[in-house]
């Protein structure tokens, strides 16, 4: 397991670097996209308001408070599930550029693909940790689709030391959460079968 | 007619109490965590504890929620038959959600359903989400507050299986449930399991088996069995926090059961994520309260 402090816009050869199990610290430009993002971007192939060439994208949902001179605040901003994004993942890191995805929980096969084709990295920030992560943002930059509501609108950050961020998909094909999932699976049958044994309540 | 009065002071309370409860993890919850940190000492666990813990020392400090998902607010509520104001009650839910979503503040998810418009104020059809339950004899109400998150709530799922299936089909359903989507929604998780004959109860029981404390056990002895057992084999499987692997998976698991017809055995589930926002307060006629989750906090 290696540390790495990156700065955006990242490279091709800083994601070379990384494999599953490394840790990131990410300064520069962060913007958040879920669900209804990657439905304008991929299933709609409407243009991505943000140019997103190099920098992280963030499976994340914000709460953010509008000041008096109408700029923003966060105040708190944790990982979304990412499998939810499994479905357009893919498309949207080769239709927009982006090189390092932030979120919680694993993603599928497709995107392993996708990262390895776009050279881009999945990475997981610790879930439930909203205010740590709101104490990595320096500023609000900006903010577009404010129409699908605060929740999936793209929050347009910029990042100091944004981290840990585990490294759970790198550019090699390899998937952490997939691997561990493997495991948990192999325990399970054994466990499952000794607890059957343990439930004989019908008679 | 609604007493405008008691509506007003009812919701303020209430508010406070979902502004604390977002922003705090109840003392059952906290105490398991610290538990479960001491025993987690290798890979990334020992980070990711870590982080764990400095959130809620900085939402606590900062006056923050202490998750930017603050879910759909669901209330449960234990209504005595004789508590003065059951005709302000829905109207005074509502207002406090609507005072807590500007005062938290709370991120806005209620997006209703077929026009897909986030409201943008936690308020939308049938939400928030109020089961109420009439306790003979008494003048006070006990609320459970329940912030819903996404991520804690897609494992959930009920389903009916056949008789023969056995309570060894519920283990099954548990498990494989636990092993995919439990990865995704922040564990260690705290498990909550309905068992019934329809797949509305079992769901809506395995929802109120998660306002249970950590460490209680259902009083039936083979259902308080099954707990345990369930515990030990999901710890056994080692999701540990976050799912990045580790010597424990759970903080428990918490069953809940209604009698089943002869003909179907139902089982519903659904999981807590570990910053497990439920909250539990007894309200009194004159407004003075228990805040029973968080002993000695004054709103």
């Amino acid at each position: 397991m290696s540390i790495y402090h990156l700065t955006t816009p990242v490279s091709d050869e800083d994601i070379a670097k990384l494999h599953i199990g490394d840790v990131i610290y990410l300064t520069g430009d962060i913007t958040t996209g879920r669900d209804d993002v990657h439905h304008r971007v991929v299933i709609q192939g409407r243009e991505c308001p943000v140019d997103l060439k190099g920098k992280a994208v963030f499976h994340a949902g914000p709460i953010m408070k509008k000041l008096e001179d109408g700029s923003y605040t966060c105040v708190a901003v944790g990982p979304t599930t990412s499998m939810r994004m499994e479905k357009a993942e893919a498309e949207f890191l080769e239709a927009t550029g982006v090189k390092i995805i932030i979120g919680k929980g694993g993603m599928g096969p497709k995107t392993t693909a996708g990262c390895k084709a776009s050279k881009a990295v999945h990475t997981i920030f610790p879930g439930g940790c909203a205010v740590v992560a709101a104490e990595c943002i320096e500023k609000v930059k900006g903010v577009e689709w404010l129409d699908l509501g605060m929740p999936e609108a793209m929050w347009q950050f910029q990042g100091k030391e944004f981290g840990p961020l585990i490294v759970s998909i790198d550019s090699y094909g390899e998937n952490l959460i997939d691997n561990n999932k493997i495991a948990f699976n192999e325990k399970k049958e054994a466990i499952v079968e000794e607890l059957y044994k343990k439930v004989q309540f019908m008679h | 007619m609604h007493d405008e009065k008691i509506i007003d002071q009812l919701s303020d309370l209430i508010s406070s109490f979902i502004c604390y409860a977002g922003s705090h993890l109840p003392d059952d919850v906290d105490a398991k965590l610290k538990e479960m940190a001491t025993i987690e000492t290798e890979g990334f666990a020992p980070t990711i504890y870590k982080a764990m813990a400095d959130n809620m020392e900085i939402a606590d400090r900062l006056k923050r929620p202490s998750c930017q998902d603050t879910g759909i607010i669901q209330f449960f509520v234990k209504v005595g038959t004789k508590y003065p104001y059951q005709n302000e009650l829905g109207e005074a839910l509502e207002q406090a959600v609507l005072k807590a979503t500007d005062r938290a503040p709370l991120r806005h998810n209620a997006v209703q359903i077929f026009d897909e418009i986030n409201t943008g104020n936690n308020v939308g059809v049938r939400v928030p989400w109020v089961d109420m339950e009439l306790v003979p004899d008494r003048d006070d109400i006990e609320v459970y507050v329940y912030m819903a998150g996404g991520g804690c709530s897609l494992p959930g799922m009920a389903k009916v299986l056949m008789p023969l299936e056995g309570y060894e089909g519920i283990v099954r359903v548990i498990f494989d449930q636990m092993t995919s989507y439990g990865v995704n929604a922040c564990p260690p998780c705290l498990v909550g399991v309905g068992i019934a004959g329809s797949a509305e109860v079992a769901a809506k029981l395995s929802k109120k088996a998660l306002l249970r404390p950590v460490g209680s056990h259902n009083p039936n002895p083979k259902a308080a069995m099954m707990e345990e057992e369930l515990e030990k084999g999901l710890n056994a499987v080692g999701l540990g926090p976050g799912g990045l692997s580790g010597k424990l998976s759970v903080m428990g698991v918490n069953i809940e059961q209604a009698a089943r017809h002869p003909a179907t055995l139902a089982v519903g589930i659904s999981t807590a994520c570990w910053a497990h926002r439920r909250a539990c307060i007894k309200i009194n006629p004159d407004m003075s309260y228990d805040f029973v989750t968080s002993k000695g906090v004054k709103l």
